[in-house]
């Protein structure tokens, strides 16, 4: 395999991809998201358990694509008990490093995602999953795409 | 002949380059062909020489400009067989031309409580037109079903009982862009016919890569792009049936449409110039003309017989494989073969084959409410032209076997 390729599927990132962690259903889970990616039918709906702004519980379901999958597992993974002013700002940490590449230090696990910058059309599968689980966060019921509608 | 085809590949400069690090071995001929210098060269010399706008100038470079313009007008008629000039309309491509008659045609013949037959295999450029027509009429969609499973052929079996109701047009799909299905499409148009109903047949996929001969097929609207025949991007063609266009209210408004102007109303002209309002891609139809004598030099007929035999390689070296799921018929296929690697998302398996160099398109290959019924969300597709060889299809087979070692 190249060393883009390799860098790009880790170890971590095939491992989470077959086998997602926090991979289920939160019954009766007020916030609820869905995140679409109509080019290529990637398709998640991530549930959030807040308890006085903190992330209790987070999990996930739907299909994709290897990189959108392991994301979302270790995104579950890496925000449970995170405050949603803590979550957001991580979440710019990772879109830049999925973006631009280099991770500091403290993204631990998920410096896993950096080698995605090196695929421009895969940053969109990436980080699917974290907009979703943003508008779930803030209450919004709506599906997020990664293109914008009307 | 195999000498002959690889001599072909020295037409394609865009063939010859490495990608990764690799030979390119280019699969993604559905979507787009290469050009070929002679298209290239044809576009750099008409805008180094010949550059003016068409129909208004009397100088000289208008002249020839508007000259080269109509020479590719006739071309086009023989391209398809067409019976004159005035049946070809320049569009931007199939989905224009698509849009074209959806929206003259269809708004002055279609009425509330009217119905559209479609296939169930349509691209959605073949769908949504129709389905913005039926919300703006209060028409309704019905569809001929798709059905032997992933095989994925037309249950004609079913179309005398949807034509003879209230359908006013069926548009149908010629070759599948993403099963590779061939639609028998002559013998589909003769039905409508004797249930009085016009046709429209999207020709994207088969235009460049068999004879195509739309008095044979019996067709009123036939619709291809130039991009997907070795042409330019930007330019296609719509083919309508001379009785049809002339009675057909203008598409869009401006320059080059009109007979007279008032303030308050105008007067057209017939067609097809009723149908090209503004400037048009005058280098794109210059260019197609080229792409149109280029594949006819080549002989479709060959193209066809060469296309399909790389099918059937492709086909029959990945469905002998274990955890792969081949779609489109078992026999007479397109050069399109789409499939899944289990446990595989498609574009998992495009990047690791893109960094091989292996050019493939994953995803639903905009025909989304076919792969619902299919019960797919996205498969990898290798699709074929004229300049691939045998050489490509192994390509493909040993990168598919690395995909599955390594997410195995
Ligand atoms: C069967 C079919 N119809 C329509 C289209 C649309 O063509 P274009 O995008 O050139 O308008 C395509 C190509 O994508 C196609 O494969």
């Amino acid at each position: 395999m190249t060393e883009d390729l390799a860098d790009l599927y880790q170890e971590l990132i095939l491992d989470h991809s077959k086998s997602p962690r926090n991979f289920r259903a939160i019954p009766q889970c007020q916030r609820v998201a869905q995140g679409d990616n109509p080019i290529c039918g990637d398709n998640y709906t991530v549930y959030v358990v807040l308890d006085g702004g903190v992330i209790r519980d987070m999990a996930f379901q739907g299909s994709g694509c290897a990189i959108s999958k392991a994301s979302a597992s270790l995104m579950t993974e890496a925000l449970k008990g995170k405050s949603i002013a803590s979550a957001e700002a991580l979440f710019g940490r990772v879109r830049e490093m999925i973006t631009q590449g280099h991770g500091d230090g403290s993204l631990e696990k998920l410096s896993a995602l950096a080698g995605v910058h090196q695929f421009p059309a895969r940053v969109k599968c990436a980080i699917l999953p974290w907009h979703a689980a943003m508008a779930a966060m803030h209450g919004k019921e709506e599906c997020v795409t990664t293109e914008s509608e009307e | 002949m195999v000498e002959n085809w690889n001599e072909i590949r020295h037409d394609f400069p865009a063939l010859h380059q490495l990608v990764h690090g690799h030979p390119l071995v280019y699969l993604d001929n559905a979507a787009t062909t290469q050009k070929p210098n002679i298209v290239l060269e044809t576009l750099l010399h008409y805008y180094r020489h010949d550059n003016a706008n068409v129909h208004r100038g009397i100088h000289e470079l208008s002249n020839r400009a508007t000259t080269a313009y109509e020479a590719a007008r006739v071309r086009a008629v023989r391209f398809i067989h067409a019976r004159e000039s005035s049946e070809i309309i320049f569009t931007r491509g199939t989905t224009e031309g698509i849009n074209l008659v959806a929206a003259s045609w269809g708004m002055s013949h279609v009425k509330k409580g009217d119905e559209i037959l479609l296939t169930e295999m349509e691209h959605h450029s073949n769908l949504v037109p129709w389905q913005l027509l039926a919300e703006r009429t209060g028409a309704k969609l019905v569809f001929l079903p798709v059905t032997g499973g992933d095989e994925g052929l037309l249950d004609v079996d079913r179309l005398d009982s949807l034509l003879f109701r209230r359908v006013k047009l069926f548009a149908m799909v010629h070759i599948s862009n993403s099963l590779g299905t061939v639609n028998p499409v002559s013998w589909l148009c003769e039905r409508a016919r004797k249930a009085g109903v016009v046709t429209l047949v999207d020709a994207a996929q088969s235009a460049g890569h068999l004879p195509l001969d739309v008095q044979q097929i019996g067709c009123d609207f036939l619709v291809f792009s130039g991009h997907k025949l070795c042409g330019p991007t930007g330019i296609g063609v719509l083919y309508g049936r001379q009785e049809l266009l002339n009675e057909m209210p203008p598409y869009q408004g401006g320059g080059d449409m009109i007979l007279s102007v008032d303030y308050a109303a105008s007067r057209y002209k017939s067609a097809p110039h009723r149908f090209e309002a503004g400037t048009p891609d005058i280098s794109g139809a210059i260019g197609l003309h080229a792409a149109f004598d280029y594949l006819d030099e080549v002989g479709r007929d060959r193209i066809w017989e060469h296309d399909q035999l790389l099918a059937a390689c492709a086909h029959h070296g990945l469905k002998d494989k274990k955890g792969i799921r081949v779609f489109g018929p078992h026999a007479g296929r397109a050069g399109v073969v789409s499939f899944m690697v289990e446990g595989v998302h498609s574009h998992d398996v495009v990047t690791v084959a893109d960094q091989k160099g292996v050019a493939l398109r994953g995803g639903h290959h905009c025909t989304q409410p076919l792969f619902h019924k299919l019960g797919v969300e996205s498969t990898a597709r290798a699709s074929f032209y004229f300049y691939n060889t045998e050489e490509d299809v192994d390509r493909l087979i040993e990168v598919i076997d690395e995909v599955q070692r390594f997410f195995s």
